[in-house]
């Protein structure tokens, strides 16, 4: 399948997720797609039947509150049921509001707390140096993440000892709980910061496959350092009434929304 | 002439020990290598030693993923900062997806002595103990912060070790072993109970002794797994003597006399008096001056302990 269907599944799943659970984050799921949909169908050194093998390559969703996406990914890849998707945020599901590494396969971090996955996702890397292992540590961060001071203090870390194992995306649809990151607490110059603190960096189209792809290959080809992938996106992307809405950060369809949405991706609520 | 040895350098020593044996063991520090004794594995295994820098969160969370990958990381800094400054990562990237990273920070209390009231930590023990899958160890001697080293690579999942700066008297011989979950009787009583904790340990056997003096028999605990805590041998204290005193160098809220107080209130309601830093900050000074100015004294013990006959 190519990856555009697969995306495209995966923003059905989201909008399903989200409808039946009544509760998640539907703007920073959405922009995150093409990147979660690179990594895992195109990319990662991974099995779902075997997912904590140890030389996969790992994932971090360091922006945790963007579950949706990570289990819509994790789902259409086979690391668990599809029908778990329905019990997303109900108690007793495995599927944590954020992500629950002890619950779910697939996840290898569990994150919420914006700001702790990127030292994780170093430490994994860390650890695949001291092995010797060839595995590659992928992570997202979000934009109003950054905001917080462990971002930094990892982003020095990876720099110090040089962990080009280690890709990191930043997730830049500019927009946070409260409002643009321009108004809340300005992050740029974004690329010029993580420049200055030892990574490569790398500014793409976030929901262009051939960029993300060609950039992950960059990544992988830089010896070194680390690499940030600034990858400039759309939140909500997809759905017309939930793009660039900061309103649809943490907001769940109703019935009525969610199938406008998936008449949109051109599937219905009981596909 | 007792040996008189601080837990920070057992712990430096234990490290380099287990280091040999256990390939999986990585150090992590912020800065203060020479301080927490980190610096003695550093010396002997480099590649496997991580200065992080001035970033306790950083250290807390890089552990957090070296520990998916397999690794036993030990994160060092001081107590203060160690448990305070990185309290959340601990808990959300470490205590909840239960990853088996150990927390071994020195420094705690006031026999920091003279940096004053920022760097003594009297709230460590209350903040790491209301975390769901978090062990607790407060050694009393360097043989006991050996075992408690032993004891929490051994264990499977978070490992809080609280260790200090001052030297301290070596109580136990070489035999002793210790366990996760079980308190330690020293002394032999009937009258009172007093129930010691780390430093204060060796405080209580002396106040023991001189109530021996007096006639009055006081039975001693050593409680150096503050969680789980040896719910049997707290009960049974309860039970068999008048009244428990518990000494740490703590605050009085959250710690050892709180773990205790919660046992005795639901299973065998008896008088507890608890004795630590009553809501207060430290200061500068002398670290052992310090412990007689805030009452953390074989006197205060002996006072308390016959308030209870």
């Amino acid at each position: 399948m190519d990856l555009q269907e697969i995306a495209k599944k995966i923003r059905v799943d989201i909008i399903k997720m989200l409808e039946r659970s009544q509760s998640g984050h539907p703007g920073g799921s959405l922009s995150a797609v093409e990147i979660l949909t690179a990594l895992y169908f195109k990319e990662m050194k991974i099995d779902p039947n075997n997912p904590k093998w140890e030389d996969r390559d790992r994932f971090v969703l360091s922006k945790g509150h963007g579950t949706p996406v990570l289990y819509g990914t994790l789902a259409n890849k086979g690391f668990f049921p599809k029908e778990e998707l329905d019990n997303f945020r109900k108690i007793d599901s495995i599927l944590q509001g954020h992500p629950d590494m002890k619950g779910i396969p697939g996840v290898d971090m569990t994150t919420g707390s914006l700001g702790q996955g990127l030292a994780a996702a170093n430490g994994m890397a860390l650890a695949g140096k001291l092995d010797n292992k060839d595995y590659r540590v992928y992570a997202i961060i979000g934009d109003g993440e950054s905001q917080e001071g462990l971002i930094w203090e990892a982003a020095m870390f990876a720099a110090h000892y040089k962990l080009d194992n280690i890709t990191v995306f930043l997730d830049y649809n500019g927009l946070q709980i409260d409002g643009k990151n321009k108004d809340i607490m300005n992050i740029d110059p974004i690329d010029e910061k993580f420049k200055a603190f030892g990574w490569h960096v790398l500014t793409i189209d976030g929901h262009s496959f051939d960029e993300i792809l060609s950039s992950i290959e960059d990544a992988k080809n830089t010896k070194g350092k680390p690499t940030m992938i600034i990858a400039n996106t759309i939140k909500g992307k997809g759905i017309s009434f939930m793009e660039n809405q900061v309103g649809w950060h943490g907001k769940a369809p109703s019935a009525e929304e969610a199938k406008i949405a998936l008449e949109e991706l051109g599937g219905g609520l009981n596909d | 002439m007792t040996k008189m040895i601080a837990t920070r350098d057992a712990y430096g020593d234990t490290l380099k020990e287990l280091g040999e044996l256990n390939k999986d063991i990585v150090v992590l520090d912020a800065d203060l290598s020479g301080s927490t004794k980190t610096s003695v594995f550093a010396k002997a295994y480099p590649e496997r030693f991580f200065n992080v820098g001035i970033a306790e969160q950083n250290l807390i969370g890089t552990a957090a993923g070296l520990a998916t990958a397999g690794k036993i990381p030990f994160a060092s800094s001081f107590a203060m900062f160690a448990t305070g400054r990185a309290f959340e990562i601990i808990r959300n990237s470490v205590c909840y997806p239960k990853l088996n990273v150990k927390v071994a920070a020195t420094h705690a209390g006031l026999t920091v002595g003279e940096d004053g009231a920022t760097h003594q930590a009297l709230e460590d023990i209350s903040l790491m103990r209301s975390l769901p899958n978090m062990i607790v160890l407060s050694p009393a001697d360097a043989i006991e912060t050996r075992e408690c080293i032993l004891k929490a690579v051994e264990h499977n999942g978070p490992v809080y070790i609280r260790l200090g700066r001052a030297k301290v008297p070596v109580i136990f011989d070489e035999n002793y072993k210790f366990e996760i979950g079980k308190g330690v009787e020293l002394r032999q009583g009937i009258d009172v109970t007093i129930i010691a904790t780390g430093v204060m340990v060796e405080k209580a056997i002396l106040a023991s002794e001189k109530l021996a003096e007096e006639g009055i028999s006081a039975r001693v605990i050593n409680m150096a797994s503050i969680k789980p805590i040896d719910e049997e041998i707290i009960v049974k204290a309860a039970k068999e003597t008048k009244g428990i005193v518990t000494v740490e160098e703590h605050s009085i809220i959250g710690g050892l006399g709180t773990a205790v107080a919660e046992v005795v209130a639901e299973k065998h309601p008896t008088k507890v008096l608890r004795i630590g830093t009553m809501d207060t900050f430290g200061e500068s000074g002398d670290g052992f001056e310090l412990l007689e100015k805030y009452g953390l004294s074989v006197n205060n013990i002996i006072k308390k302990a016959k308030e209870l006959i």
